[in-house]
């Protein structure tokens, strides 16, 4: 009996802390914030340098996708002839269905170019079977948004930047060990 | 149209007398039922409320996910095991990625294996807090699974931090993770842990010895520690029958071996002793996180194959791993090739669940909802 009761009780306090604080969200109403790196539907992103898509259309992602859920082309990259863009090859094609999407994000860990990302988008139900097969301008605008929202940075990048700190704080440090010989050598 | 053979609103047949001996009635539970967590379909010749014989059948959620590996690449098949035991994604992980590592020989970076415990562990405790809820339900009693549910939402917060999903990650890799940490990882943990350590603290209390539950699962299912091994049992099932048998101790994997914790046992193998383990399995799987990140050593967490194709050599492997719900095994067949050329799973739920014929029969129907719900099982491992 006493079990009960202490288990009641506990129930009315948290009844109490739940009132001032509450736990559950009224979700479509007051959306849940994702955290940063939360896997969302994939989404293209947009070389803002060059006004280009970053996709070049080479169908690494697609090969690696273990529901087979995309498909995609690329074309010669009118930009590359008239010497604006560096990219030779551009997507001329790219289709996800977002149905057969697993969310696994194997697409983004493969994709040499960093013209893929997990967006935050995930909302996206629809009545028809079909209605989640979003073609590239969708994509694109998807990814333009989560770049917008995120302050994207391309993971090349980001990679490159710290591999570049990493070779500037090597070199520091063997500038300093030349330094103290030469320091040495000197006395 | 096809005349029904059995007509459900008759009443008994018209020629029965008045004080007829009992019949047997048939009585299909199942598969959309709520409390077989998920679609578990059983048969039950009942006498009255009495359980004559149970006949399960399994494979409504049979998706051939043994197949499907064969088809995949060893990188893609972890999205795969995600999905077998739904609720313990990061422990399925594990053993298809110890597999796949003892094949080809991999050291796994330090830190790693550190990350993988953290992550293995909080999976186990967010996978007991699942429990909690649902016997509470099967039990009669509602408020437990709001208590148990805002804790494993806030382990499943941190999942997302971490892994960015909820609940199929896909972030442990063949020889690592999948990219490193968030900086702010092991602050993460340090604020979870006591929040996590109050509400598990309160699951116990609000259920574990209160009268009522008490008095539907003491003595309810009662199996012994003989015939739980002769039926495969493993995990708290087999440690409510008073084996002391955890594959972490029995057999270390990862880094176990440098942890210090307690394997609980149960004494009587009823309902009640499956669930007590369990909730002690969350106090020691707490202290198993404090211990881990205090050892945590510094490094990189990736993997060194990077983003290679992978192409193991030619062979055979058996990795099994400690699950929230039993031993977890994974066989795996390499003939050399960037696909496994045959890969069976080991699945505690599966073998627990064998043992149902035996713990129903003759029981209450009543109470073959609180026996199939302290077997706790998951219908995504059991029909693969
Ligand atoms: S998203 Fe990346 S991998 Fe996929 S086609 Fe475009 S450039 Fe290639
Ligand atoms: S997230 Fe996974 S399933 Fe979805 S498109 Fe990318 S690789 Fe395919």
């Amino acid at each position: 009996m006493l079990n009960s009761v202490k288990g009641m009780l506990l129930t009315l306090a948290s009844t109490f802390t739940g009132l001032r604080r509450p736990v559950t969200r009224q979700y479509p109403t007051v959306p849940t914030p994702v955290q940063p790196r939360f896997m969302g539907f994939p989404a293209l992103t947009w070389d803002n340098g060059v006004n280009e898509p970053y996709c070049t259309g080479c169908m690494v992602c697609i090969r690696n996708c273990p529901t087979q859920c995309m498909s995609a082309s690329m074309m010669d990259n009118p930009l590359n002839a008239e010497g604006q863009s560096s990219r030779r090859k551009i997507v001329d094609y790219f289709e996800i269905n977002l149905n057969r999407c697993i969310l696994c994000g194997i697409c983004v860990e493969v994709c040499n170019f960093d013209a893929i990302v997990m967006s935050h988008e995930h909302e996206m139900s629809t009545y028809e079977r079909n209605g989640d097969r979003v073609n590239l301008p969708a994509l694109l605008e998807i990814g333009q948004k989560y770049q917008r929202e995120t302050t994207w940075i391309p993971p090349t990048v980001l990679a490159k930047a710290k591999k570049d700190a990493e070779d500037a704080a090597k070199a520091a440090e063997a500038a300093k060990v030349e330094a103290a010989a030469a320091v040495e050598g000197g006395e | 149209m096809v005349e029904s053979q059995i007509d459900i609103t008759a009443g008994p047949p018209p020629d029965a007398p008045p004080n007829a001996e009992p019949v047997e009635m048939l009585l299909n539970m199942g598969p959309q039922h709520p409390s077989t967590h998920g679609v578990f379909r059983m048969v039950l010749w009942v006498d009255g409320e009495k359980i004559v014989a149970v006949e399960p059948h399994i494979g409504y959620l049979h998706r051939g996910s043994e197949k499907l590996c064969e088809g995949e690449q060893y990188h893609q098949v972890i999205t795969l095991f995600d999905r077998l035991d739904y609720v313990a994604n990061f422990n399925n992980e594990l053993v298809y990625c110890q597999a796949v590592e003892k094949l080809m020989g991999l050291t796994v970076p330090e830190r790693a294996e550190y990350v993988r415990v953290i992550l293995c562990e909080l999976n186990r405790i967010a996978s007991h807090l699942l429990y909690v809820g649902t016997i509470g339900l099967d039990a009669g009693a509602m408020t437990p699974t709001m208590f148990a549910f805002r804790g494993r939402e806030r382990i499943q917060a941190l999942f997302e931090a971490v892994s960015g999903a909820r609940m199929m990650h896909n972030y442990f890799r063949i020889g690592g993770l999948k990219e490193e940490l968030p900086d702010n990882f092991e602050q993460l943990i340090r604020d979870l842990l006591p929040l996590l350590r109050e509400d598990v603290a309160e699951s116990d209390k609000i259920l574990t010895f209160n009268e009522i539950f008490l008095s539907r699962l003491k003595d309810v299912g009662r199996i012994s520690a003989e015939d739980a091994i002769d039926f495969g049992f493993t995990g708290p099932c087999l440690r409510g029958c008073g084996v002391e048998y955890d594959v972490r101790k029995a057999q270390p994997y990862s880094v176990y071996d440098r942890f210090d914790f307690d394997v609980p046992v149960g004494l009587d193998g009823d309902c009640w002793d499956r669930h007590w383990v369990r909730i002690q399995e969350m106090y020691e799987s707490l202290s198993i996180v404090e211990q881990a990140l205090a050892q945590m050593p510094g490094g990189s967490v990736a993997s060194s194959l990077g983003r290679r194709l992978i192409r193991p050599p030619a062979g055979e492997v058996y990795a099994r791993a400690e699950n929230p719900r039993g031993e977890m095994g994974v066989h795996l067949v390499s003939k050399g090739a960037d696909r496994p050329y045959r890969l069976k799973v080991r699945p505690p739920s599966f073998c627990n669940l064998s043992a149902i014929k035996y713990l129903l029969k003759d029981s209450w129907i009543a109470d073959s909802v609180v026996i199939l719900g302290s077997l706790d099982i998951v219908l995504g491992e059991v029909d693969r």
